[in-house]
């Protein structure tokens, strides 16, 4: 278990080199000068050559990308092309709140999900098994932007329940110390704070997690009709109970390992791909840093950032392995 | 699997409820939630702006951020909180706010007015122009404004080696260099000296007349920064500053909001109403406009001008409108056949309607364009013949210069929008549809906003969409840019160049006559008509949305404003 760990980790290595490879390779085949996104598109050709030398950028690409790796070595994610900050300094906050969003939207879509696949397969072809499928169909084809702006719409705009944007109240800024909101407010023991970083979740926390959701509820679903089929159930079913709590306890704990590969890739594509809910509901993520970084041509942006994202990607995945043989005693490493 | 499940279930509603509880809990500790507030601010203070004191840090939290708390909503965040190193509208947004120039514009035009400087004289060598400044101003820092203030800011943006100029950490000042010709050593460089006179009178000897130069120093990305900060800071100034200006900075979290504070020793007396404002950013259009609605944020930016007429007539909410200093063309690379025929541009000229596009695209909030500058600005050329939309005259034309049959050409539509142009793919469809009807088949063409950028200034293109908006009021800003022969590739996409137009704009950037400056921008928009390198498509009134509790707001041309007079009702 931890030889494969650690050889799972060792792994990390070349794929997050080739990552950074291919990313290097892509940004630099794409036209378009960052020196003149910067300078804006009322800039002059002798600044834009000034700001070019002064970033590095008239050097070769091969050389550029050594410098960069050189200082991903020594720690050194880069400096934005377009803030003049380091980009560590920048990544962690809109890493926070993407990982903040992305937990939510996942317990939401878990929760949610696991339970209504669970009931559906448990009575299967009933009212309850079609309405539920129905709605998981129509989760997996809801277009994330409408969605976001129906909820804000309705929610906050009619009802003024909850907010429409951002993560808390401007009028009243949260301290930050880890960034994560939920848990800074704990710990200033702002509770009033934490109720309304809460509500500044739910929004787009259902947005986020209504693919996974669908996905989740379908995979269970499919996943504990197979287990309600095999013979164990049957004997179980032959004792005289099929109750729910049955079916939770001895049949889900058996569907689960499918389940749970689908909801680690789901995590992983959320934490790098909530761009339209980060851009509808003003989260300052990590997928609005990176697009916006795509748009300025920021280089180094791109770069560090789709690797920490890969990073992210491939730790959930490890972690996902992990628990395979966790739930499931018989599978080993 | 199912028992951790149910323990995060558990943990979760567990701390829902006892927010609930801490929310909902008698007033003896709602005093508790106002003592976390200061501590708040405090700790938010001392963070970013080590400077203040704590005495100013202290006064800033027993601030109530309740009553005059403006919460403004906008699409983008700021890239740098140094106005002279960027040229982003959404950072200037904030350093006028923060910092102030010598001179200042009128609130409803280009007109200058005393800003830091009291007053100003122009020797009659009309190249010596005396500044002297207000007395008693204050940096947020404590520290005096003075004529040193000025002299330091001024050569760290002209001299790369000064010791504030950051050179190695990535700080250029181009729009210095756009603006005075270039930097020290430079032919073009436009300041020769500036001398100290005293504490609070200041000399600024100019190679050459120059037109613009007040205009210049009224411009925003000429504020002074405390040197004392500069000193401090070093190159983390774009995210520490320190100005005059009626708001000091206290917080900056990327990509989602910037809070200012009421400065209390601002010179202005009485002044600014607000004790806070917060730049929001609320990226897309109608989330912005929902939060409004909602009563979350109290002024927007960037309302769709279909949803200005509705907004006027909802309860609470209220419009403003951004007087017309933008230009939207339709250029022709004027090297490429057979746009290199002025015939064949002239006749596609008639082909476009422009009366029709204003409707469609613009809810109204815009007019058609006779001259490539916005009509409140100097020479602008009233005595010109529009290019009338007439099908009829457009096609004889295209025989005339020998294309009876029309030809195919690509239409460069731009991927995002501008105030000059906020649907450019539906723009791109009505002027396509203009030109079928004479017979030329445009197509559709676009690529991703940087790429377009830089593609343009190859030469590449056919027929591109584009614009241009004015900074400070100055009609070179405009012409000298766009149409003379020095703007080439970088900024005149149309390839044009007319040495009389450039003969004309180099006399009239010398002179400082307003009336004969005038009567030869005139001449060089007359020259610029009969050549008809573009098509001038309109000039637009941006508008935006606010509560109705806001008052005083009075949106200026340049695209931002100080806040100083704007109050909350109740």
């Amino acid at each position: 278990m931890l030889a494969y760990t650690i050889r799972r980790i060792l792994m990390l290595i070349p794929v997050l080199i080739g990552m950074s490879i291919v990313t290097f390779a892509i940004i630099h085949f794409i036209p378009g000068n960052p020196a003149r996104v910067i300078l804006g598109d009322q800039a002059t050709a002798t600044a834009i050559a000034n700001l070019e030398a002064q970033l590095g950028l008239d050097q070769p690409p091969y050389i550029q990308y050594f410098h960069y790796v050189f200082d991903l070595l020594k720690g050194d994610l880069g400096t934005s092309l377009r803030t003049n900050t380091p980009i560590a300094a920048e990544i962690w906050p809109r890493l926070a709140a993407t990982i903040e969003l992305t937990v939510f939207a996942m317990i939401f879509a878990i929760v949610v999900g696991v339970n209504a696949g669970i009931i559906s397969a448990w009575k299967q072809n009933s009212i309850f098994d079609y309405t539920a499928m129905i709605i998981a169909l129509i989760g997996v084809s809801m277009p994330i932007f409408w969605l976001g702006l129906m909820q804000q719409w309705i929610f906050a705009q009619e009802l003024g329940w909850l907010p429409a944007f951002g993560r808390g109240n401007p009028r009243d800024p949260v301290e930050t110390t880890t960034h994560l909101y939920v848990i800074d407010t704990i710990i200033n023991g702002r509770f009033d704070q934490l109720w309304t970083s809460i509500k500044h979740l739910v929004l787009p926390g259902i947005a986020l997690g209504t693919i996974p959701m669908a996905i989740i509820a379908r995979m269970t679903r499919s996943s504990m009709l197979e287990i309600l089929r095999s013979d164990y159930i049957r004997t179980i079913e032959a004792k005289g109970s099929r109750t729910l709590s049955v079916i939770y306890r001895h049949g889900f704990k058996n569907a689960v390992i499918p389940v749970l590969t689908v909801a680690g890739l789901q995590t992983g594509s959320l934490l790098g791909g909530a761009i339209l809910t980060e851009t509808i509901f003003s989260w300052p993520g990590v997928g609005r840093y990176v697009y916006e970084a795509i748009g300025t041509r920021d280089y180094p942006v791109i770069q560090s950032g789709i690797l920490v994202i890969a990073f992210m990607f491939v730790i959930i995945n490890l972690i996902v392995d992990l628990l395979y043989s966790y739930i499931d005693p018989r599978i080993k490493y | 699997m199912k028992k951790s499940l149910l323990l995060l279930l558990l943990s979760l509603l567990l701390v829902v409820f006892m927010a609930a509880c801490g929310g909902d809990d008698e007033p003896a500790d709602a005093g508790d939630d106002d003592d976390d507030v200061e501590e708040t601010n405090d700790g938010g203070d001392s963070d970013v702006d080590d400077s203040d004191d704590g005495d100013e840090g202290d006064e800033s939290a027993e601030a109530p951020a309740g009553d005059q708390t403006l919460i403004y909503a906008r699409g983008g965040d700021s890239q740098s909180l140094d106005f002279a190193s960027t040229q982003d509208g959404e950072s200037s947004r904030i350093t006028l706010q923060i910092y102030e120039s010598l001179l200042s514009f009128n609130e409803h035009s280009f007109d200058v007015e005393p800003g830091l400087a009291e007053d100003w004289d122009v020797a009659d060598d009309n190249v010596t122009y005396t500044f002297y400044l207000r007395e008693g101003v204050k940096f947020h820092d404590g520290t005096d404004f003075n004529a040193e203030a000025v002299k330091t800011n001024f050569e760290r943006w002209s001299d790369p080696d000064h010791e504030f100029a950051f050179t190695d950490e990535g700080y250029a000042y181009s729009v210095y260099g756009n603006q005075f010709g270039g930097f020290k050593g430079d032919d073009g460089h436009i300041i020769d000296e500036i001398n100290i006179i005293n504490d609070y009178e200041i000399e600024f000897i100019l190679t050459e007349p120059f037109g613009a130069f007040l205009q210049n120093m009224a411009m925003s990305y000429f504020a002074i920064t405390s040197p004392a900060a500069l000193a401090e800071y070093g190159a983390t100034i774009n995210e520490n500053p320190v100005g005059t200006g009626p708001f000091k900075f206290v917080s900056w979290t990327r990509d989602d909001s910037i809070v200012l504070d009421k400065f209390e020793d601002y010179w202005m007396e009485g002044y600014p109403k607000l004790d806070r404002v917060i730049f929001q950013v609320i990226p897309d259009n109608s989330a912005r406009l929902t939060a409004l609605r909602a009563g979350e944020i109290d002024i927007m930016d960037g309302l769709n001008p279909d949803d200005y007429e509705l907004i006027q007539n909802e309860p609470g909410l209220q419009g403003f409108e951004r007087e017309t200093n933008n230009f939207g063309y339709l250029g022709f690379n004027v090297e490429m056949e057979p746009f290199d025929d002025p015939l064949v541009r002239k006749a596609m000229s008639h082909a476009v309607d422009k009366e029709a596009l204003i409707p469609l695209l613009y809810a109204g909030l815009a007019e058609p364009a006779i001259n490539p500058l916005p009509p409140s600005y100097l020479g602008y050329n009233d005595n010109l013949d529009p290019y009338e939309y007439n099908p009829e005259l457009a096609r004889e034309l295209l025989a005339e210069a020998g294309y009876p049959d029309g030809f195919e050409f690509d239409l460069w539509t731009m991927p995002v929008a501008r105030p000059y142009m906020p649907d450019p793919e539906r723009a791109a469809e009505v002027l396509q549809a203009n030109f079928a009807e004479v017979g030329l088949e445009a197509n559709i063409f676009t690529l991703e906003w940087a790429t377009y950028l830089d593609e343009l200034t190859k030469g590449v293109q056919d027929v591109f969409m584009l614009g241009w908006s004015g900074t400070n009021g100055d009609s070179d800003y405009f012409l000298g840019n766009l149409l003379s022969t020095a703007g080439i590739p970088e900024s005149n996409r149309t390839f044009y160049s007319n040495t009389d137009v450039d003969a004309l704009l180099a006399e009239a950037r010398t002179t400082v006559d307003e009336g004969e400056r005038a009567a030869l921008y005139e001449e060089a928009l007359a020259l610029i008509h009969e050549d008809a390198p573009m098509i001038n498509l309109v000039h637009t009134t941006p508008v935006l949305a606010g509560s109705d509790r806001v008052q005083n707001y009075i949106p200026h041309l340049s695209t931002s404003e100080a806040l100083t007079k704007v109050e909350l009702a109740e």
